[in-house]
Parts: structure tokens; C-alpha cells; sequence
């Protein structure tokens, strides 16, 4: 009896052990070697536009740089951005403001008005403005990129709202303010954090945006560099341009890195919270229902106008796109959004494991090599990959993998949030359990771990695929000869003005674009999310 | 001077106003109580009074000077009152000592007079902190100093301590109490917590469904309410049926020396509600000698040090009866004692 439980016991201790001690190393080894794998991948756009600007011949880089054009495309660019900014923050704060802190009648359905601008993307809207009124250039571009991107601005300072502490208006007020300098000195510094980090998103939309700039005819950096390549077959004056926009990106993203963790430090100091008292609007609630309704018109009714217009003009002309076009051209758009989030998905898994699990500076360095796909612009990453293709490795070139690849590296920033979020809501306490109970790490995983985050991981990858879908300038250099997306469609026959025929293409992207708006706004709004989830 | 007249205060939205005709006087430099359970309009009251909410009748006055009335709505920020808020509401992007300067001219804000406001609540080691890293006591201390460096004629307080736990609320309550007296301000403080009410303030107005019920000093409020529900708002109370006799009540405890409460008329032989203090009620043990009284049965002792509360069965009552006696006696449970009335209770008319 006695030596039957020693060798009980013996065993116990003696069997897990070593196999632990052998795998567990092992493992962490193989998940920080891929985490090191996929964000040098990740980096791949970015260090080859740098390489093949290295290798160009130096008077012709300083040709390039000297251009006289290179100097009105970056004052174009970044009045453009300004511009949009501005405009952003200030409807993007008024809105916000009207809807948490006045007793407008109807906020909740005007909340959802004012979100529904995500879900038609820029260069739809363009082509709703072109198709329909005068507007073109400076006007148009500023036009329709602020109505898209005022979102982005007016969801996350409404998150900031609803935390802000209303109180300290109030004693303010007491405090000789005015009304409007107790907003300006006593909220607006709790609120300043969230609106700016939406204007930073905004600004790197608006530098990134290429459909609408190009369709407005407006002469900015992402479409300068599609003509030098396209058209004037001037590859380092394309590429030294991509790498002043790539500078501009990562700047951009930086300062909205450095501003969300300020907003994190500010913290509360309250305890208790009341809940605020709203602004009674009185009379000047008509004004605030008129300013809401025609932002709304705007950015809704136009480019829908525009479609309803076309898609019923269309049944009698008929010469336009027939069904089956349409219907080959969504079946190659969700076959290389698929290979794309597929790709997206693989490289993040490592890194958001890694930062999920294993806080270190390797997380760190991994997860900040993610987010170049946020900063560079679309243009960028498809050129880069378009040299890449052809020096490195010709027989990826205009092939199915390479825009996969694109994909990938554009949108692994959101495939990173995903995972590790997803992996974080797993209690390490569970894992824990799982280990005493004789699993090994990599059984645990399996069993336990990847079990309960797969929900929110696989929402993240189907986000990452719709959004993939409406992507159109990497498309437009990647994509394999004779093979068309709905993105690429429309913006073809946009270009050449038969509206009729891009109807059902923008009817298509706006309902693919409107799942990931819809299912994300709500959690932007109630400050669970950060909006560039929704870029 | 600067003595607070509240008259007539009906506020709230126009279909149902929260507040339905108030009406008091705060002398200056003295401390009024608010008291009233939540949702009774308390804090709409000291909103009206700050400006923040227009009343849609009645005045505000200070000094002969009507900040609010028919016609008249002064701003709150030329209205010379300060407010302390619930959740002290610091500035969080300001350190302390720049909470504490946000209402002085822009020369003054981090002179002196910042740096004695904050000596007098005893923050003066604290001046570059930020608000996050105070504790709660502190940041009420931080805002009672910001409402006072601007020199209000009145200070309002909005539940200022109920953020705060009790061994903390206690100490915060007697500090700022001791403050507001140096700076001899006229001070509103609005609660639902009637310890604080009675400890605090020189005069408490009771507030009920948006109708003030009573005002008074601590002591008549809780020695005379005017009302049943009142007098089993402010402390405990045992409520006994009874019939009138002429400066006495016959009940459960036998004859019982008692009052009637203001505003109440009986006729001898009518039905009553007695009403009692847990200190009015006197437990012997058997035998002792007490003098007369109802034989009890002992169901629990909660036993504090200085006193005791003792719950005890008495026949003919159903519910339970509490007793507050000095701690100076053990009480065994399940025993039979004595139980007594040492003062005259008061009597409401059944309505």
C-alpha cells in the first residue's frame, strides 16, 4: 500500500516537469521569433521605398526634390489636411456638444445620423458630388472629406463628453465665467485629448485619401504620384514623393500615440458623478435641428440622391454594366479580401499574442512596426510593393499574393487590436487552472486560450476583409491584369463620367461599408473603442 | 451682511416643477442645512440659488438684492456664490494650487492669497499637486478653498461628504465646519444624511416632495417635527398607537406624559401616534427597583462602548422596540426587564 502511493506520488512529480521545462521555452521562442518575423514583413513597404530612393541617382533625387510641382503638391497636401482638420474639430465638438449636453429633442437619432457618414466611403461620396453638382477641385476634396471624416472627430469627443466631469463647469460659472469661457476653460481641457486624437485620425485620412482627390481633379501628393508613375513613367520621382508622405504618416500616427496616452494620464479625480444638467436650448433648438439636418443632407443625401438618380436612369439607357460584371467583379472583391485578412490575421496573431501575454520591449518594438500600415497611405505601401514585385521578386509581380500582401500590411493594425483584445478578456487566472491540471502550454492554447478569444478575433478579421473591400489605390497598382474590383470599377467608370454605370458599384460599397460603420460606432460613441477601428 | 432669502422658490421643468414654493432665510454667517431625501429637489434648489437654473417663480435674494426673481435673472458668474460640488469637481488638468486661483484675476493666481486659502484647509504642502493624486478628504478641502478665494457672500455645498467614508466624513465635516465659521461666510449645505444636518448647521430646512416641511434650529427639529414622518426622518423613533388624555397618552406603555405636536388638535379620547426617542425609553432590570414600567422581553443588544441600544419585545406592539441606555449594564438575552418612559413624548393626530 505504502509504496503503491510513493510511486503515486513520485510519478506526479516526476512526469509534468520536464516536459514543461522542455516546451514552455520552446514555445515562447517560436511565438517571439514569428512576432520578429511578421512585423520585418510589415516593414517590408516602407524600408524598400527607402532603399529604392537610396539606390536612385542623387541629382535626381534632388531633380525631384527641386521640382517646382513637389512644392505646390505639399502646400495642395497639407492646406488640404488643415482644412479638413479644422472644419472637423469644429463641427466634430459642436455635434458632440449638442448631443450630450443639450435636451435636443432626438439626440439618439441624430447620434445615428451623424454616424452614418462612415459608411460611405470618400471616393463614393466624390463620385455622388461629381455626378451630380459642379463641384470640383480644392472645394469638392474639402467638401467631401470633411463630411466623411467629421465622425471621427464628433464620436470619440462624445465618448470624452459623457465622462467629463459637468460639475466643474458649474463652478466655474460660479467662478466668474461666462458661459461659454467656463466650456472653454473647465470642460474643453477634459474633452481636448479625445477631439484632437480624432483630428490626428482625420489628418492622416485626408493625407492617405487618394479616390476622392483624384476624382475631384484636386492636385495632392497620393494622386501626383499615381500620374508620376502611371502616366509620366517617372519611378523616383513617385517613389521619393512616397517616402515625404510616408514621413508625414508616421509623424501623424506618432502624435496621436503620445496624445492617447496623455488622455490616459489626465484620469478622474471624481468619485461620485452626478449626471449632468442639460442646456436648455429653448428656441435655438430649430437652429441646432437645421445645422444636424444639413450635415446630414450633405453627407447622406447627396451621394444616396445621386444613386437613386442614376440606378433608375440606368433601367433606360441599359448600355451600362450588365449583372454579370457586377456580380464578377464582388466575387473577385471578396476572394482578395479574404487573402488579405487571411494574411492580416497571420502576421497579427504572433505579435498580438506577444503583446498580450508578454509585455516586453520586443512587444513593444513588434506592435509599433503593426501600425506603419496606419501611416502609410495606401498609395504608398501599393508602390513600394509595385518595385518590390519587380526587383525582388518578379514572379510575385501583379499577382494575387502580392495585393494579399498589401492588404495585409495596410490593415494589421486592426488585426493586432483584435487579437489582443480579444486574448486580454481571458483571464490568465484560467490559464493558470488549465496548467495545474496537467495541460501543456501549447495544450492550454488550444484548449482554453484560443477557445474563448476566437469570437472576437474572428470579428476582427471579418472587419479587417470588409474593410479590404473598399480599399482602392493599392488595389489600382496591385491588382492582377484584367482583374477589377468593385473599388477599381467604380473609379474607372467614374473617371470616365458614366455615372449610370458606377451606380450599382457605389450601391455595393456603400453596403459594404456600412457593416464595420454600424457595428462600430455605437462602441466609439460609449468610448470602448478607438476610432481609427473604423478607418 | 449678507443674509440669503429664499422666497417662494418654485423650479424644475414646466410640466413638473421639483420644487413647489420654498421658502427661508439664511442669517449671515451662519450655516444652513438643507435636509430631504433624494429626489426631494434639494440639489435643484442650490442650482437655483447659484443661477445655474432659473426658477419659474419666486425670488432669491441677498442683501435686498434680488439675483433672481420676475424679470430678473443675474448670471451666475456676477452672482457672488460659490459652489462646492458632490464630486468636488476639481479641474483636472490645473494643479491644486491652480484650482484654488481659477476665480482670481489672472495676477493674483498663484500669489499669496491662493497659498493662504489653502494654508487654512491645511493644504499648503500640496500646492503643485495634480487633483488625481489626492485622496477624497483632500480634494473637498482643495474645493471649499477654490469657493473661497473669490470672497462669496454665500458658499453652497452639494452633499459634499457623501463621496467620503464615515471614519473620514466625521473629521472632513469638523474641519470644514471650523473653516466656513473663520471666514464667517454664509453657507448652504444641502444633504440627505441628518447626523451631518444636525451636527453641522446652525439652522436645518427640511425639504420633502419639493415642499419645505419644517425649519428650525437642530434642536427643535428633532425635539418638536411637526410631523410624523419627519420626526422618523430625523433619528429613530418609536411610534405607538395611543388614546389622547389630556397631556397624556394611554398605550402599549401605560400612561405616558406627552405633548401634542404644533399645529395638531385631539380631543380627549381620540386615537394618537405616540411618538418616542430611543433615548426616552428607560430598561430596568427586574426587581431593581425602576419605578413603574411594562414587564419586556430582551431580544438583542447592540453594545457601543459609551451606550447601548436595546431591542426589546413589549406586549401588545408587534413590532420590535429599541431602547438606547448607557453602557454601563449587561443584558442577557431572552431576559425580562422593566421598561419605562423618562420624558414627555409628542403626539400626532391621526390624519
Amino acid at each position: 500500500m505504502q509504496t503503491a502511493r510513493f510511486t503515486a506520488a513520485g510519478d506526479l512529480e516526476a512526469t509534468p516537469d520536464p516536459r514543461r521545462r522542455l516546451r514552455a521555452p520552446g514555445g515562447r521562442l517560436v511565438l517571439r521569433a514569428s512576432a520578429v518575423v511578421a512585423a520585418l514583413l510589415a516593414a517590408v513597404p516602407l524600408v524598400y521605398l527607402v532603399v529604392r530612393v537610396a539606390q536612385a541617382d542623387g541629382s535626381d533625387i534632388i531633380d525631384a526634390l527641386w521640382n517646382a510641382r513637389i512644392a505646390t503638391l505639399m502646400v495642395n497636401t497639407v492646406g488640404l489636411v488643415l482644412a479638413v482638420s479644422a472644419a472637423c474639430l469644429v463641427l466634430g465638438v459642436a455635434t458632440a456638444w449638442l448631443l450630450v449636453r443639450t435636451d435636443l429633442p432626438g439626440r439618439r437619432a441624430w447620434l445615428v445620423t451623424s454616424s452614418l457618414a462612415l459608411a460611405v466611403p470618400s471616393y463614393v461620396a466624390a463620385f455622388g458630388w461629381i455626378a451630380t453638382t459642379d463641384v470640383r477641385g480644392f472645394w469638392g476634396a474639402f467638401l467631401v472629406l470633411t463630411l466623411c471624416n467629421l465622425p471621427l472627430v464628433t464620436l470619440p469627443t462624445i465618448a470624452a463628453l459623457r465622462l467629463a466631469n459637468s460639475a466643474s463647469e458649474d463652478v466655474a460659472r460660479t467662478l466668474g465665467r461666462t458661459r461659454w469661457r467656463a466650456f472653454i476653460e473647465a470642460t474643453w481641457p477634459q474633452i481636448r485629448p479625445a477631439a484632437f486624437a480624432g483630428v490626428l485620425l482625420v489628418a492622416l485620412y485626408v493625407l492617405s485619401d487618394f479616390g476622392s482627390v483624384a476624382l475631384m481633379r484636386y492636385q495632392a501628393f497620393t494622386w501626383a504620384i499615381q500620374v508620376a508613375y502611371e502616366s509620366l513613367f517617372d519611378r523616383t520621382l513617385a517613389a521619393v514623393m512616397s517616402v515625404v508622405l510616408a514621413m508625414m504618416g508616421i509623424a501623424l500616427v506618432a502624435a496621436e500615440r503620445r496624445l492617447r496616452g496623455g488622455q490616459a494620464r489626465l484620469g478622474s479625480t471624481v468619485a461620485a458623478r452626478s449626471a449632468p444638467t442639460l442646456v436648455t436650448l429653448g428656441r435655438w433648438r430649430w437652429l441646432a435641428h437645421g445645422g444636424l439636418g444639413l450635415l446630414a443632407a450633405l453627407s447622406l443625401g447627396v451621394p444616396l440622391g445621386a444613386l437613386a438618380r442614376y440606378l433608375l436612369l440606368r433601367t433606360e439607357t441599359s448600355t451600362a454594366v450588365s449583372a454579370s460584371d457586377l456580380l464578377a467583379d464582388a466575387s473577385s472583391t471578396v476572394g482578395l479580401a479574404a487573402a488579405g485578412a487571411a494574411v492580416a490575421l497571420a502576421l497579427a496573431l504572433p505579435i498580438g499574442i506577444l503583446a498580450a501575454r508578454f509585455r516586453s520591449r520586443l512587444a513593444t518594438v513588434t506592435e509599433s512596426a503593426s501600425y506603419l500600415g496606419l501611416a502609410l497611405p495606401g498609395i504608398v505601401v501599393g508602390l513600394s510593393l509595385v518595385f518590390f514585385s519587380l526587383n525582388v521578386a518578379p514572379m510575385l509581380y501583379q499577382s494575387v499574393w502580392m495585393l494579399a500582401f498589401a492588404y495585409g500590411v495596410l490593415f494589421l493594425p486592426k488585426a493586432v487590436g483584435a487579437v489582443r483584445t480579444s486574448i486580454v478578456q481571458v483571464e490568465p487566472g484560467l490559464e493558470d487552472v488549465a496548467r495545474t491540471m496537467g495541460l501543456s502550454p501549447a495544450r492550454v492554447w488550444t484548449r482554453v486560450t484560443a477557445r474563448i478569444a476566437w469570437p472576437g478575433i474572428g470579428a476582427g478579421v471579418l472587419l479587417v476583409a470588409l474593410t479590404a473591400m473598399k480599399e482602392l489605390p493599392a488595389t489600382l497598382l496591385l491588382r492582377p491584369t484584367g482583374t477589377e474590383t468593385l473599388a477599381t470599377s467604380l473609379w474607372r467608370l467614374t473617371s470616365g463620367t458614366a455615372y449610370a454605370a458606377a451606380a450599382p458599384y457605389a450601391l455595393a460599397l456603400i453596403v459594404v461599408a456600412a457593416v464595420p460603420a454600424l457595428l462600430l460606432t455605437r462602441e466609439v460613441a460609449g468610448g470602448k473603442r478607438h476610432p481609427e477601428e473604423t478607418l | 451682511m449678507s443674509d440669503l432669502q429664499v422666497r417662494k422658490i418654485v423650479a424644475g421643468y414646466d410640466s413638473a416643477p421639483v420644487l413647489r414654493g420654498i421658502t427661508f432665510t439664511v442669517p449671515h454667517g451662519s450655516l444652513t442645512a438643507v435636509l430631504g431625501p433624494s429626489g426631494s429637489g434639494k440639489s435643484t434648489l442650490l442650482r437655483v440659488i447659484a443661477g445655474l437654473n432659473r426658477p419659474i417663480e419666486g425670488a432669491i435674494v441677498i442683501d435686498g438684492k434680488v439675483l433672481s426673481g420676475p424679470r430678473v435673472h443675474v448670471a451666475p458668474e456676477r452672482r457672488r456664490i460659490g459652489l462646492v460640488p458632490q464630486d468636488a469637481a476639481l479641474f483636472p488638468h490645473l494643479d491644486v494650487l491652480a484650482n484654488v486661483g481659477f476665480g482670481l484675476p489672472r495676477a493674483q493666481r498663484r500669489a499669496r492669497k491662493a497659498l493662504e486659502l489653502l494654508d487654512m484647509v491645511g493644504m499648503s504642502d500640496y500646492a503643485t499637486r495634480m487633483p488625481g493624486e489626492l485622496s477624497g478628504g483632500q480634494r473637498h478641502r482643495v474645493a471649499l478653498a477654490r469657493a473661497l478665494a473669490t470672497e462669496p457672500d454665500v458658499v453652497l455645498l452639494d452633499e459634499p461628504f457623501s463621496a467620503l467614508d464615515a471614519a473620514l466624513r466625521a473629521e472632513v465635516r469638523g474641519q470644514v465646519r471650523q473653516v466656513l465659521r473663520r471666514a464667517q461666510t454664509t453657507a448652504v449645505l444641502v444633504t440627505h444624511d441628518q447626523d451631518e444636518a444636525l451636527s453641522m448647521a446652525d439652522q436645518v430646512a427640511v425639504v420633502d416632495e419639493g415642499r419645505l416641511v419644517q425649519v428650525g434650529t437642530p434642536a427643535e427639529i428633532y425635539a418638536k417635527p411637526v410631523s410624523r414622518w419627519l420626526a422618523q426622518f430625523v433619528g429613530g423613533a418609536l411610534v405607538l398607537p395611543g388614546t389622547w388624555n389630556d397631556g397624556a397618552v394611554v398605550g402599549p406603555l401605560g400612561v405616558v406624559p406627552a405633548n401634542l405636536a404644533d399645529g395638531h388638535v385631539v380631543r380627549p379620547g381620540d386615537i394618537v401616534d405616540l411618538v418616542l426617542r430611543p433615548e426616552q425609553l428607560s430598561v430596568c432590570a427586574m426587581g431593581a427597583g425602576g419605578g413603574p414600567g411594562v414587564i419586556a422581553l430582551v431580544r438583542d443588544v447592540a453594545y457601543f462602548g459609551h451606550d447601548a441600544v436595546v431591542t426589546v419585545d413589549l406586549p401588545g406592539c408587534e413590532q420590535p422596540v429599541q431602547a438606547r441606555v448607557l453602557g454601563d449594564q449587561q443584558w442577557r438575552l431572552d431576559s425580562e426587564v422593566l421598561v419605562g418612559v423618562r420624558s414627555a413624548g409628542l403626539a400626532f393626530a391621526r390624519e
